[in-house]
């Protein structure tokens, strides 16, 4: 293992240049070509994109994509008011947002003994939990719309919370128990040796260590709610309860004619959270690659 | 003793299961029944068990031979080939970007993930659609136009949901590369190994699990892919992108056929189990050499 002996290097400089002999010149052009490349894909990503950037400060904005004419934030301002953007966003923040923390909770907590201990129920479990990430919910929201009228739960915002964040449960169950596994388990064993209950060592042991993993989960899950129609859309009935992803519909159906300039400045907004919250998370990232260390430590 | 400790040690998993069975497995069992049923959106008064007959006319239609083909055919361009590919090309490539670069391509790529299916499907409606950008190049390159929604609706579908779901193996794949301890790659780079060498027989094999975990979650969520199809195609022009979600819709709802549609979501999630066996036994086999 020479390996051990080198500097680490930023993580930046992962050129293809052998350490013995450098050959700064090499790993330089290597690097442009990447760039390169990766400019390249995200090019191909922000044309289509191009409309709805363009057609929001467009004050005559098609289907097309057109350089706006007039310049103008009139589709901001047509839609920025409570009835249209502030409380759509609103509901969809407190319906994202608390069915997130329910599924991240529920799925750490099943994660562990998912993750950490051996019996004949783990595999089935794990199994039915895996078919049921593929389950169109399309299909189920019938006899779901039928069980919330039954108990009371419809057009509720708890309800559809419960609801949202079971949908979430399967796919975050499973990574969660995926990432959790990739924490060694060598760690715990000496936090139990010093007298650690098993929930203890969860928390201040393999959560601190699974933390990348566990952004993904938590960004994944409610990136999937935030766009999510088809749940509130049935399980909720009253206008000033609406989420944004139900309300954007209104654009479509109110009036026939679709206002595509604030059809777009609207689908900006409306992205505005989850690019944020990633934007956050990203950063908070950056600092958080401990693995090396513990593995070693 | 030892049973109360079982029993405490799965303590942890009760929230859960109390979630999942209330709201997934009940849900679904009635849906199992109303598979085998008349059953109809209607509200007629007699809802008759009708045995296997909705699977049998199912198995016996062209239109639901067409949308499984359809269906698969979606989930592998889309999901196995393109998500997964790219997204694997995006995470290797950003570990050696240029910070700027990689911020702004994360930005882009997860731009495109979180905007709302609705508005991507509009975004490549007015990308492809007869008036939109691609045949406004096509044009300045003295090309014919088409209306790709029109003549390769399953494959501009594709394209889209691309477009949409690779930040996803991006992620997963960008969290897995930070996990793979830098020295085992500097050891292979010290033995003479080239960037692809290292790639193919370092990285890679490190990594065949969330590959396997990733490529069976982007499979069940594409599967079941409605809302983008949807506001593109309709599953159309004449059914040439009916995948099996769509069709289903469409029975159930707009038909008020529930019981043919429930069967047919059924179907679906064979589908998905057919596929989640593979790759279980793929897992299998890696924990058993």
């Amino acid at each position: 293992m020479t390996a051990t002996d080198l500097p680490s290097r930023p993580r930046a400089a992962k050129a293809p240049a052998a350490p013995t002999t450098a050959r700064p010149h090499r790993r330089w052009v290597g690097r442009s070509v990447v760039n390169a490349v990766l400019l390249v894909i995200a090019a191909g990503y922000v044309v289509p994109l191009l409309w709805v950037l363009l057609a929001a400060f467009n004050g005559t904005a098609g289907l097309g994509v057109d350089w706006p004419a007039p310049w103008t934030l009139d589709n901001f301002r047509a839609v920025l008011d409570e009835d249209t953007t502030y409380r759509p966003m609103w509901n969809g923040l407190v319906l994202c947002g608390s069915a997130t923390i329910i599924t991240m909770v529920c799925s750490v907590l099943a994660a562990y003994p998912l993750s950490r201990y051996r019996s004949r129920f783990k595999r089935p479990f794990l199994l039915t939990v895996l078919f049921s990430t593929g389950l169109p919910i399309t299909a189920i929201m019938v006899p779901v719309y039928g069980l919330f009228v039954q108990l009371n739960l419809i057009d509720t915002t708890s309800g559809t919370i419960l609801f949202m964040a079971t949908t979430a449960l399967p796919i975050a169950i499973w990574l969660a128990k995926n990432f959790m596994d990739a924490v060694p388990i060598e760690l715990e064993e000496a936090a139990w040796t010093d007298g650690a209950s098993p929930m203890k060592a969860l928390r201040h042991v393999v959560l601190p260590l699974m933390w990348p993993g566990l952004a993904v989960v938590a960004l994944y899950t409610f990136i999937g709610l935030w766009g999510n129609f088809f749940v509130p859309f049935i399980l909720l009935l009253s206008n000033d309860q609406l989420p944004a992803s139900v309300s954007i519909y209104t654009f479509f159906s109110q009036y026939g004619q679709v206002v595509y300039g604030e059809l777009a400045a609207y689908s900006l907004l409306y992205s505005l959270p989850a690019v944020l919250l990633y934007l956050l998370l990203s950063r908070r990232l950056g600092g958080a690659f401990t693995f090396g260390g513990a593995v070693k430590g | 003793m030892a049973a109360a400790g079982t029993l405490l040690r799965g303590l942890p998993l009760v929230p859960s299961v109390v979630l999942l069975v209330a709201f997934l497995a009940g849900p679904i069992l009635y849906c199992i029944y109303s598979a085998f049923t008349d059953m109809a959106l209607t509200g007629s008064s007699s809802t008759e068990f009708v045995g296997f007959d909705n699977f049998v006319r199912a198995f016996t239609s062209p239109a639901f031979g067409q949308s499984v083909v359809y269906t698969v055919i979606f989930t592998v361009v889309s999901a196995i080939i393109g998500q997964n590919v790219l997204g694997m090309l995006l995470a290797l490539l950003m570990r050696s970007g240029a910070k700027v670069v990689r911020a702004l391509v994360s930005a882009i790529v997860i731009g495109a993930w979180v905007l709302p299916e609705v508005v991507a499907g509009y975004l490549w409606v007015a990308f492809l659609g007869p008036d939109g950008s691609l045949n406004g190049w096509l044009i300045g390159l003295g090309l014919p136009t088409q209306n790709w929604l029109f003549t390769t609706p399953i494959l501009a579908v594709s394209l889209a949901n691309i477009w949409r779901g690779t930040a996803f193996s991006m992620l997963v794949y960008s969290a897995a590369l930070s996990e793979v301890p830098k020295e085992i790659e500097e050891a292979a780079v010290v033995d003479g190994a080239g960037p692809w060498r290292k790639l193919v027989s370092v990285t890679l094999p490190m990594l065949r699990r969330t590959i396997a975990t990733n490529l069976m979650l982007i499979t069940l969520q594409t599967l079941s892919v409605f809302g983008l199809i949807w506001t593109m195609t309709k599953g159309g022009p004449s059914d040439r992108s009916m995948t099996l979600p769509i069709y289903a819709y469409q029975q159930a709802f707009q038909f008020s056929d529930l019981g043919y549609g429930t069967a047919l979501a059924l179907v679906l999630l064979l589908i998905g189990g057919v596929f989640s066996v593979v790759y279980l036994r793929a897992l299998r086999l890696e924990e058993n050499p």
